[in-house]
């Protein structure tokens, strides 16, 4: 008791410096759990496929099309439960910076993904409309977007103005769900192409493929890709996740910097962090000495010095990584449907608990082995 | 003072210093402590020689001192600055070592022991008293006089009731909750004071424990010291450059140059 509350009393002695040192433990933990939550939103979409899906799409390259008429042959592959076909649209909603996804699928697209919960009369209302949409929570509450709205989007790879009808709002079974997308009929694209582009009629971006068994999933991408080999579009199936993490891998880059700059962040606090300490012990030598002198020994002074330490550090992590959570969801409205799933993990909050503390300790090193080591004589000369 | 009774018990689990020189060498220590007896010397330097090292060059600072400091003496240690008489003082506490030569202090090989070892004999043996006091400055004046005692077995509440004694006996139990920022240099020196006591040590050791008073709070300081000395029988080595301090002791050992010149006998004051 007699030591904690030394410990706590020698943490504010210098109030100014304990603060700022406070503060900057709170930026650095604040920005490392929003780095950390930036890499974890590029990869969640990765993160919540599902191993019971695969994805079919153009061997060259995501930009080319499949003819729609493989889904038939889709169907009678062993091990395919069940087929849909889906589009990219790329579409404007009034300016270039509202960016979300849309996409243009076909019905047995709802079945295959039941992470998205769209209320019965809702779906009715959807299948009944050519023109119909569905709509995430998080994408209707960004723009407002209500029941019955007409929302018209400006292709760019389908050019023209699209009207669309919101028939639908679905919600994400998991908090990991996207629930920023825009889901439309691909018929209703494929129509209209038939009118206006008629070459790029019944094609489309790429096939889901629902799995019997999901333990089969590489045998049954085998079996797909060789069923359309030698074709004019030969295929490549992966799972879900790998498609996911094809994505991800266009910009690995960015998510190694973010990564890297989020240790950086840690890095140099605990540079400060360590300036604080040695500063502290060096001011306090002559104290170490005269407790030495007392008959306290090298443990007690390392106490000292590791518990102030351990101390500064803990607090400011810990408000740190509370304000994470509003920071968070702050920065994730900001950055509306760029970032769809924008959670800060329990993992990141657990690193940046860590992080902290191992700041506190790596920071407490140095100083304490000084005053450890001090001898008595030299110590008491000391002058802080 | 009528408190030396109240302090009498020893803090410590072990038996009190006294005790422990008609009782025999500590069983702990066995081999490295002198057989004790009642009139054995408290302090006991044979040959000691130390030097420091400055760069390459070797600076000696004491050459072979061999003396004697019999129990309940209040000893001043003068000399010109350079003398080594605070080397001297600080191998005697024991938070030095010699290059060479024996050094019994409270019974003890003090030159044999370990480091920790060594602590745990300060903290039993000598009570310090610092020029600049050394005190705590977070802590208030019954929280620094209670700090040796953490080193005790003794409760919270013994130390406590321990410590607001030894505050009182230096007449300082209206400043219990004062910080040392809160107190005068005579008042801060009356806390370390009664923080080398607290533990009832065999040995209390001051440096230029005036050093840094006016002359009201020297005297103050200084009497407290006598009182100390005639009252409980504390053994006391004070270093000083102030020939009116001096004279509050029994006796004056002047150091030149590393070595004893003269040992001064004073009357009783």
């Amino acid at each position: 008791m007699y030591l904690i509350k030394l410990i706590l009393k020698n943490s504010l002695r210098h109030r100014l410096r304990t603060l700022l040192t406070i503060v900057g433990l709170i930026v650095a933990t604040v920005a490392f759990g929003l780095l950390q939550t930036v890499v974890d939103a590029w990869y969640a979409g990765a993160d919540a496929a599902s191993s019971a899906r695969l994805i079919t799409r153009n061997a060259v390259s995501l930009v080319f099309t499949l003819p729609i008429n493989y889904r038939e042959k889709l169907r009678g592959v062993d091990g395919v439960r069940a087929v849909a076909a889906g589009n990219w649209f790329g579409g404007i909603y009034k300016e270039p910076k509202n960016f979300f996804p849309q996409f243009a699928i076909d019905p047995a697209y709802v079945a295959m993904y039941p992470e998205y919960l769209i209320p019965e009369d809702q779906l009715k209302d959807w299948l009944r409309d050519r023109k119909g949409a569905v709509v995430g929570r998080k994408l209707a509450q960004t723009y407002g977007f209500r029941i019955g709205d007409t929302v018209t989007l400006k292709g760019t790879i389908f050019p023209g103005n699209w009207d669309f009808v919101i028939r639908g709002i679905y919600d994400g079974r998991e908090r990991s769900t996207d629930t920023s997308a825009f889901f439309f009929h691909w018929t209703y694209l494929n129509e209209t192409m038939k009118r206006t582009a008629p070459r790029r009629a019944d094609m489309v971006g790429w096939f889901v493929l629902e799995l019997s068994d999901p333990a089969r999933a590489a045998e049954v991408s085998r079996d797909v890709d060789a069923l359309f080999r030698n074709s004019t579009a030969e295929t490549l199936t992966e799972t879900e996740k790998a498609f996911q993490l094809g994505f991800v891998a266009m910009t690995e880059a960015i998510v190694v910097v973010i990564r890297a700059v989020s240790f950086l962040v840690i890095f140099i606090i605990m540079a400060v962090m360590a300036n604080t300490m040695a500063m502290t012990a060096r001011e306090r030598l002559s104290e170490y000495a005269t407790l030495k002198a007392l008959g306290f020994g090298q443990g007690f002074i390392a106490l000292l010095i590791f518990g102030e330490s351990l101390a500064i550090a803990a607090i400011g992590g810990l408000i740190g990584t509370l304000a994470t959570l509003p920071v968070a969801t702050a920065f994730a409205e900001e950055m509306g449907s760029l970032f769809p799933v924008f959670n800060v993990s329990a993992q990141t909050i657990s690193m940046q608990l860590a992080a902290a503390c191992l700041v506190g300790l790596i920071a407490a090193l140095v100083p304490s082995w000084k005053a450890m080591h001090v001898r008595i004589v030299d110590g008491l000369r000391s002058v802080g | 003072m009528n408190d030396q009774q109240t302090l009498a018990p020893d803090p410590h689990p072990g038996p009190p210093p006294e005790r422990r020189r008609e009782d025999g060498p500590e069983p702990r220590a066995g081999p490295l402590h002198e057989s004790a007896r009642e009139d054995a010397p408290v302090v006991r330097l044979e040959e000691i020689v130390k030097s420091y090292r400055r760069g390459v060059q070797t600076v000696p600072v004491l050459a072979g001192i061999t003396f004697d400091i019999a129990a309940g003496e209040f000893l001043a240690l003068m000399g010109p600055s350079g003398s080594g008489k605070s080397t001297l003082l600080n191998l005697i506490a024991g938070i030095d070592r010699p290059d060479s030569g024996r050094l019994i202090v409270a019974g003890t090989d003090i030159g044999r022991l370990t480091e920790q070892e060594l602590a745990d004999w300060r903290s039993r043996n000598i009570g310090f008293i610092f020029q600049f006091y050394n005190l705590m400055p977070v802590l208030d004046a019954l929280e620094n006089v209670e700090l040796p005692l953490l080193l005790t077995g003794l409760s919270r509440r013994q130390r406590r009731e321990r410590a607001r004694m030894a505050l009182d006996m230096v007449s300082l139990s209206d400043r219990l909750d004062h910080f040392p920022s809160e107190l005068s240099g005579g008042q801060q020196q009356r806390v370390a004071i009664a923080r080398a006591l607290v533990t009832d040590p065999t040995l209390i050791v001051a440096d230029e424990p005036t050093g840094d008073l006016d002359r009201e709070s020297a005297n103050d300081v200084l009497g407290m010291l006598e009182r100390l000395n005639q009252q409980i029988g504390k053994t006391i080595i004070m270093v000083t450059h102030d020939q009116r301090a001096a004279q509050h002791a029994h006796a004056i050992m002047h150091l030149e140059k590393g070595e004893l010149s003269q040992r001064e006998e004073l009357a009783a004051s």
